[in-house]
C-alpha cells in the first residue's frame, strides 16, 4: 500500500457514493440497536424494495448519533435530515415521503438548530453518522489512515511526538497527563521491544463513550494506535476491551482484519520500515483494570492487581518492556491533529486544556445521549442547553462526573468550564466522561453509599486500606442512611476517607472517597438530617 | 504384542467439547499469559467454569492450578456455577440506579423468592446483577435472555419473569 493507492480507493469509493442516488444511515450502536434500530433497518430495505429503489439507495449502519434516548435514529445522508424514534411505520413513511417526493416527515425530524447540536463540537465523533462503521473503504474515503502515511512517509518519530506535544493533548481517560510527554518517555526508553495499550477498559459505570467510539469508528483507533507506535517505536499493540462489549468487539475484529488485508496494518507499512500488529485481549469484568498496572497485569493473564509505581509502564510495563498506555478516546483525537497540525487543535478549548472532550450525558435529564463539546465549556450550557435540564416537575440537583472516582458538582457551581482543574477545585474529577443528572428524588446519603457499595465489591484486595477502609466507609455510610449514627460516626466517616485516599496504593482506593467527600462538602445536611440526637449519658450512682 | 489401537478421534473423556477447548489452547501455543483468554474459551463451550475443568486447563497451560483457580475468582464475567434456562441481567450502572433500578431489583427479588447473584431452585431463572450495560441512554435497562430490554418498570420486570415461568410449565417434567 502507498499513498497512491490509499487515494485510489478513496475516490473508488467515493465515485460509488454519488452513483448511489441517496443513502440512508440507521444507528447500529448497541443503544439503538436495543430498541429496535435492526427491525427499522429492514423495514427501510423491504420498502425500498417494494419501490425498486434498492440499488439506487443504500441502508448503512453507523455510529452512534447523539440521542439516545429518543433511538432508533436515522440520517438521510443527501440533506442530512435527523430522524428520531423511527420505528416500522416510519421508515415506510419515510421512503414515501421523503426519499420518493423529497418532503422531510416533520413528526419525526429533529431540529437541526436545536442546541443539542448547535452547542457541540464534533472532532472525535466526526464520523459518526456519516460513515459505515463495517467498511473500511469508506473511512478511508474521509481522509482515513491519511494521518497515518503523512507520519510514516513525511515525519520522523520526534516529529510525531513534538507535534502531538505542541497541541496540548491530554489523557482522556480522566487523569489528564499531557499525552505527548508520555510519548517522549516511552520513545526515550532503551529497549528493542516495546509495547503500545489502548485503554478500553470502560469500567466506570454509566459511561458508554468508549464503546460508542469503537463500535462508530474503530479504524480512528487503529490509526491513531499505529501513529503511537511509530512515534515511540512499538511494533505490537493490544487493545484490551471490556467483555460486556459484544459488539464493539466483534466491530474491531473486522476493522483489524481489513486494516491487515489492505496492509494497514502488518509489515512494511506504506512501504516503511514500520510494522506494527494489533491485537486483541477481551477483559473479564474487574474495574481495578482500568488502572494501568492492573491492567497490564490482567494481559499477562494474571489477577488484576496493581503494582507500585515507579516503576511506570512507560519504562517497565508489559512483559517487562517499556509500554504506551492510552484510552480510546487519546488515540481517537491523534489523526486528526496530525493530519490537521497542533496549532488547530491547541486554538479549541482553554489554554491549559485543548481540544474537545466526549460525554455520556444520562440519568434525570431530557436528552440522554453522547454528546462533544470543546473544553472550558460551562456545565450550565452542557446540561441545560446540550441537555434540555431536567424532566418536567423535577429540579436539578447535582451532576456527577467522574463515577465511583468524582463527585457530585451542585447547582452552586453549574458556571465551572467544563476542564480538568476547574472540576479539580470543587472536589471531582474529569473523569472518563461520564456525567449522570440527578434531581431532587436522589438522596445524596445513598448516592455515596451506592458508589462505596461499588468500590468495596471491586476493591482487589492487594492494599490493606482500600480493602478494609472501603468496606469500613460503606458499613457507616449504611448506618448513616438508615438514622442509627450519630455526629461521632459523620466526624469517623471523614477521618476514614482522608486517611483511605492518603495511602491507598492505586487510584482506585486513593480516589474511592471522592463521592462521598464530595457529598458532604455540598450536601452536609442531608447527612445531618439523619444523624440521631447524641444521648447524653448519666452514671447511675449520680444522685441529685 | 498388538500395537495399540490407533486413538479415535474423540477426546479420552468422551466429551467432544474438550477437542474445541484444545483447539482454543494451541491458538495460543499453550502459553500461560492466555490463560484469560483460554478461560473465555472454556465459559463460552461449557457454560461455566467447574473444578475439573480449571484442572485441565491447569495442566494443559502448565500453571498452578492455585493461579488458574485465582484468576478465575478474580473476575467477575466467570461463572463457577451453571446459570438457570433463562438469565435476568439487571444493569445496576448509575444512570440505571438514578432510575430506579433498586425498585425492580426488589420486587423481582420477591417474586422470585432468591437474591441477585442466585438460580431459583428449579434452575428456570438466573438473576444477574451487571455493572454496566452500556446503554445508560434506555435507563434502567435489564438484559433478558441476550435481549436489551431499556425504560423498564418494576411491574414490567415481574411480567416478563412470569411469562418464563409460564412456558417451562408447558413443557412436561
Amino acid at each position: 500500500m502507498t499513498l497512491e493507492d490509499l487515494n485510489e480507493v478513496a475516490e473508488k469509493e467515493l465515485a460509488r457514493q454519488q452513483a448511489l442516488k441517496n443513502r440512508v444511515l440507521y444507528c447500529s450502536a448497541a443503544g439503538c440497536v436495543s430498541c429496535g434500530s435492526e427491525a427499522t433497518r429492514d423495514a427501510f430495505k423491504a420498502s425500498l424494495k417494494e419501490k425498486g429503489l434498492e440499488k439506487e439507495i443504500e441502508v448503512i449502519g453507523s455510529g452512534c448519533m447523539g440521542l439516545c434516548g429518543e433511538g432508533p435514529l436515522v440520517k438521510i445522508a443527501s440533506d442530512d435530515t435527523l430522524y428520531q424514534n423511527v420505528d416500522e411505520d416510519a421508515a415506510q413513511k419515510i421512503v414515501r415521503q421523503h426519499l420518493l417526493d423529497g418532503k422531510k416527515v416533520e413528526n419525526n425530524a429533529l431540529d437541526p438548530a436545536n442546541p443539542f447540536f448547535s452547542s457541540q463540537l464534533k472532532i472525535v465523533l466526526e464520523n459518526f453518522g456519516r460513515i459505515n462503521a463495517e467498511r473500511i473503504e469508506e473511512y478511508i474515503a474521509v481522509d482515513g489512515y491519511e494521518a497515518l502515511a503523512k507520519a510514516l512517509t513525511e515525519m520522523k518519530p520526534d516529529e510525531v511526538i513534538d507535534e502531538i506535544r505542541k497541541s496540548g493533548l491530554r489523557g482522556r481517560g480522566g487523569a489528564g497527563y499531557p499525552t505527548g510527554l508520555k510519548w517522549g518517555i516511552v520513545r526515550k526508553a532503551a529497549s528493542d521491544q516495546k509495547y503500545v495499550i489502548c485503554n478500553a477498559d470502560e469500567g466506570d459505570p454509566g459511561a458508554f463513550m468508549d464503546r460508542s467510539v469503537l463500535e462508530g469508528d474503530p479504524h480512528r483507533i487503529l490509526e491513531g494506535m499505529a501513529i503511537a507506535a511509530y512515534a515511540v517505536g512499538a511494533n505490537q499493540g493490544y487493545i484490551y476491551i471490556r467483555a460486556e462489549y459484544p459488539l464493539a468487539i466483534e466491530r474491531l475484529r473486522l476493522a483489524i482484519k481489513q486494516a491487515e488485508r489492505l496492509g494497514l496494518l502488518g509489515n512494511r507499512i506504506f512501504e516503511s520500515q514500520f510494522n506494527f500488529r494489533i491485537d486483541l485481549r477481551i477483559g473479564a469484568g474487574a474495574f481495578v483494570c482500568g488502572e494501568e498496572t492492573a491492567l497490564i497485569r490482567s494481559i499477562e493473564g494474571r489477577r488484576g492487581s496493581p503494582k507500585p509505581r515507579p516503576p511506570y509502564p512507560s519504562e517497565k510495563g508489559l512483559f517487562g518492556a517499556p509500554t504506551l498506555l492510552n484510552n480510546v478516546e487519546t488515540y481517537a483525537n491523534v489523526a486528526p491533529i496530525i493530519n490537521r497540525g497542533s496549532a488547530w487543535f491547541a486554538a479549541i478549548g482553554t489554554p491549559k486544556s485543548t481540544g474537545t472532550k466526549v460525554f455520556a450525558l444520562a440519568g434525570k435529564i431530557k436528552n440522554t445521549g453522547l454528546i462533544e463539546v470543546p473544553m472550558g465549556i460551562p456545565l450550565r450550557t452542557v446540561i441545560f442547553d446540550i441537555g434540555g435540564g431536567t424532566p418536567e416537575g423535577t429540579e436539578f440537583k447535582a451532576a456527577q462526573t467522574g463515577g465511583p472516582s468524582g463527585g457530585c458538582i451542585p447547582n452552586d457551581h453549574l458556571d465551572l468550564p467544563v476542564d480538568y482543574e476547574s472540576l479539580a477545585t470543587v472536589g471531582s474529577i474529569m473523569g472518563s466522561g461520564g456525567m449522570i443528572v440527578m434531581d431532587s428524588e436522589s438522596k445524596m446519603v445513598d448516592v455515596a453509599k451506592y458508589f462505596m457499595e461499588f468500590c468495596a465489591d471491586e476493591s482487589c484486595g492487594k492494599c490493606v486500606p482500600c480493602r478494609v477502609g472501603t468496606k469500613h466507609i460503606y458499613l457507616l455510610l449504611d448506618k448513616i442512611s438508615k438514622g442509627n449514627a450519630t455526629a461521632d460516626d459523620v466526624a469517623l466517616l471523614e477521618e476514614l476517607c482522608e486517611m483511605v485516599k492518603d495511602t491507598s496504593l492505586c487510584g482506585l482506593g486513593q480516589s474511592a472517597p471522592n463521592p462521598v467527600l464530595s457529598t458532604l462538602r455540598f450536601f452536609r445536611h442531608e447527612y445531618e438530617e439523619l444523624l440521631k440526637p447524641v444521648e447524653t449519658y448519666i452514671p447511675s450512682d449520680v444522685h441529685e | 504384542m498388538p500395537l495399540p489401537e490407533k486413538k479415535s478421534a474423540a477426546h479420552p473423556s468422551g466429551d467432544n467439547r474438550f477437542k474445541l477447548l484444545d483447539r482454543a489452547i494451541t491458538k495460543h501455543q499453550s502459553s500461560g499469559y492466555a490463560l484469560i483468554e483460554v478461560l473465555h474459551a472454556a465459559q463460552g463451550i461449557f457454560g461455566y467454569l467447574e473444578t475439573d475443568l480449571l484442572i485441565y486447563i491447569a495442566h494443559a497451560l502448565r500453571l498452578p492450578l492455585s493461579r488458574v483457580y485465582g484468576v478465575a475468582t478474580f473476575y467477575h464475567f466467570f461463572r463457577m456455577k451453571p446459570n438457570g434456562k433463562h438469565t435476568f441481567v439487571l444493569c445496576t450502572g448509575t444512570a440505571c440506579y438514578v432510575k430506579g433500578a433498586g425498585a425492580i431489583q426488589e420486587k423481582v427479588e420477591k417474586h422470585c423468592g432468591v437474591k441477585f447473584g442466585e438460580t431459583t431452585p428449579d434452575k428456570n431463572v438466573s438473576l444477574i446483577a451487571a455493572r454496566c450495560v452500556g446503554s445508560c441512554g434506555l435507563a434502567p435497562v435489564a438484559v433478558l435472555d441476550n435481549a436489551v430490554v431499556g425504560k423498564l418498570n418494576p411491574d414490567d420486570a415481574v411480567q416478563r419473569v412470569r411469562q418464563w415461568e409460564e412456558k417451562t410449565e408447558e413443557v412436561p417434567a
